[in-house]
């Protein structure tokens, strides 16, 4: 379990440091951001929720079964859109409105 | 890079963790007093503690037609009656109120046509929580003379003739060291994990049940100081959906899935259904031949399975993603269950600091709030908020008759404190020493795992292998003193390993003294396999002239109230 930060799509908005509840996150000198200790990450994903760009995923180590799938997420309004890019190339969108309880 | 400059600052109340617990005790001394209030916390409130990626239904609510009575009967039940009856009922009689201020702090709660909250099950109420800490954080960030400081590291109290008078610590970014003057302290840190090899011990090593982050740094400084702690050997073991670790309780309550074997036997009316239980009967079923073991939930609907999937994305996305990458979900195949490591917890099982009845700990003036706190089983969510509120509310009770108090040394007192943290740091051109935190993490978490009742020993232990677990976290902590880091972030590393190791201590001492296995897997002792009436008091300790003194206390029953008669 863990998370990868594209430092190309990265606009060093420091965000994601800032809200890691474990302080994992450092921004390098070039600005951009870096997990620095991927294997204490916890998995909480509040800064791949965090990030305006989505420039970062998160995925399965494959100790926990992951096969490379990334997941990333976008906020728009009281919407979050979850996508799962999958190993095979198919992606697929779930979308949750903030505004709605959970049934279970 | 050292360590160069110490800041003095002074605040009325010091609340140490902004986590649940903590933001609340803020909320409640802002509404009620004028009291000039610091919350130090080690990440950012906004995410940090144990709700950062949320929860999906409120586990403690008196639902309709219930009393706070019934649930301080559950936890009676569930804990086998080592539960602090005073702290049970006060924390009940909030549940409801601090759930309505939620609501109107932002929280959506699922609500039925005629307004009240649509019930799961006997105790539980259904809520979108995923951002339920960010609605946390916003009310008390906009609240006047709070000081929020972010990633300050409290490493340790200010204690003079038993009476709190502040803390000490340092800050990840800029290196500096605080000494923070403070008439009461609220403790808001959490339980402790990773005091034993977890479920997947490589790779994903903090992919955990509790928050990897909360490392009883409130239980070690206590402790330290002489403050007397309960019931530790009431381990908590939480039941998880396999690699994933996530919840199991929304499949389990929220689809009333029930737990069987490979072969699709319902095992749990075997062992029944208390917390302990259902974690016991997966391991006994699996070492007889059984397993794996499952909820079975391929007999839900497609709304349930889709439903299903958004409502772990609200609290744990991984099991989403599991579900996804692998083509499958709920209604596809059974959920692979199974347990995790053991944790000190005092929001799910009693372990923690003795307080009394107002969370007041055994140290004047320091007050005790949600897992740290103990005697006070299944708190959850909203009874960590209900002891935030109640320990507010005793400070400024306190505070009324005690007005005059003063504590506001004009310069710093502990002029050996850059000293303390500059010593774990390396020096330019200094060679690294032979362990690293981590080796010693790794070592610590196998001895409590082999000697100590973990995973792979289905959680049992006997009186020799504790005595050994006991010799070799000795060990470890003599080496200890021979890390050294680079980085001042990285200090935090050293702490959080002498805090676990502190606490693996009194853990082991609290395990030794209760002579008989009162929970299946939370203690598992083979020298004593059953319990008995013998065992109905609380076993407590605290640390006297360097050693662990183990004490036994009468049980609480409701009606009481518990002051403490300091000696």
């Amino acid at each position: 379990m863990s998370i990868a930060i594209h430092k190309d799509k990265c606009i060093g908005c420091k965000r994601c440091s800032i809200v890691c509840p474990g302080s994992l996150i450092v921004i390098d000198d070039d600005k951009k951001a870096r997990i620095a200790y991927p294997r204490d990450c916890w998995g909480c994903v509040s800064c791949v929720k965090e990030c305006p760009v989505s420039a970062i995923d998160f995925y399965l180590g494959a100790d926990m079964g992951g096969r490379g799938s990334t997941m990333t997420v976008s906020s728009e309004d009281s919407y979050l859109h979850w996508h799962i890019q999958k190993y095979d190339g198919t992606t697929q969108t779930i979308t949750i409105d903030r505004r709605e309880s959970n049934q279970y | 890079m050292k360590i160069e400059e110490t800041k003095l600052l002074h605040t009325d109340v010091l609340i140490i963790g902004g986590g649940t617990a903590g933001c609340y005790g803020a909320l409640t001394l802002r509404k009620h007093s004028d009291l000039s209030i610091m919350i130090a916390e080690k990440a950012h409130i906004k995410r940090s503690g144990c709700l950062a990626a949320g929860v999906n239904a409120l586990n403690a609510y008196i639902v309709e037609g219930r009393t706070a009575d019934d649930y301080v009967n559950y936890q009676l039940k569930d804990a086998n009656c080592i539960v602090r009856e005073d702290l049970a009922i006060t924390m009940c009689e909030g549940l409801n109120r601090v759930t309505a201020e939620l609501e109107k702090l932002g929280l959506v709660i699922l609500k039925n046509p005629d307004g009240t909250y649509v019930a799961r099950g006997n105790r539980n109420i259904k809520i979108n929580g995923e951002n339920i800490k960010p609605i946390l954080a916003d009310a008390v960030a906009s609240l006047d003379n709070v000081t929020i400081i972010n990633r300050l590291v409290i490493t340790d109290y200010i204690v003079e003739n038993n009476t709190i008078l502040g803390a000490v610590g340092f800050h990840i970014d800029t290196g500096i060291a605080y000494e923070i003057r403070a008439k009461y302290v609220i403790i808001a840190t959490g339980g402790a994990s990773g005091l034993y090899r977890p479920n997947n011990p490589g790779f994903s090593r903090h992919k955990m049940w509790y928050s990897p982050f909360n490392t009883g740094a409130g239980y070690a400084m206590g402790i330290r100081h002489g403050a007397e702690m309960t019931t530790f050997e009431m381990r908590f073991i939480a039941l998880r959906c396999k690699d994933t670790i996530a919840p199991t309780g929304t499949i389990a309550q929220g689809v009333g899935a029930l737990q069987v074997n490979s072969r699709g036997e319902v095992y749990e009316t075997k062992y029944g259904i208390t917390t302990s239980e259902r974690v016991y009967g997966t391991v006994k079923e699996n070492i007889d031949g059984h397993g794996p073991c499952y909820l079975e939930t391929t007999n839900i609907s497609d709304e349930q399975n889709s439903d299903l999937l958004k409502a772990y994305l609200n609290m744990a996305p991984s099991q989403t993603l599991r579900w996804i990458e692998n083509g499958t979900g709920p209604k596809a195949e059974n959920v692979e269950i199974e347990g995790t490591e053991p944790y000190i917890v005092g929001g799910h099982t009693a372990s923690g600091y003795w307080v009394d009845t107002n969370r007041e700990t055994t140290i004047k003036n320091l007050y005790a709030a949600g897992d740290v706190a103990g005697g006070c089983p299944q708190k959850y969510v909203t009874g960590a908020l209900v002891e935030g509120e109640i320990a507010a509310l005793a400070i400024i009770e306190k505070e009324k008759h005690l007005g005059t108090h003063i504590n506001s040394h004009e310069h710093l007192q502990n002029l050996a404190l850059q000293d303390e943290y500059n010593q774990y740091l390396l020096s330019p051109g200094e060679p690294k020493p032979r362990f690293s935190v981590y080796d010693l993490e790794e070592a610590m978490q196998k001895v409590m795992d082999t000697y100590a009742g973990g995973i792979s020993t289905m959680y049992q232990y006997t009186t020799k292998q504790l005595e050994k677990a006991e010799q070799e976290i000795s060990r470890i902590e003599e080496l200890v003193t021979q890390v050294k880091v680079e980085a001042v972030r990285e200090l935090v590393f050293v702490y959080e390993l002498k805090e676990r190791l502190t606490v693996c201590h009194v853990l082991i001492a609290h395990l030794l003294g209760r002579k008989e296995t009162r929970w299946h897997t939370f203690g598992e002792f083979l020298d004593y396999p059953e319990s008995s009436d013998a065992g109905l008091h609380y076993v407590n300790s605290k640390l006297v002239d360097g050693r662990i003194q183990v004490l036994e206390r009468p049980l609480v029953k409701r009606g009481e109230r518990y002051e403490h008669s300091y000696s």
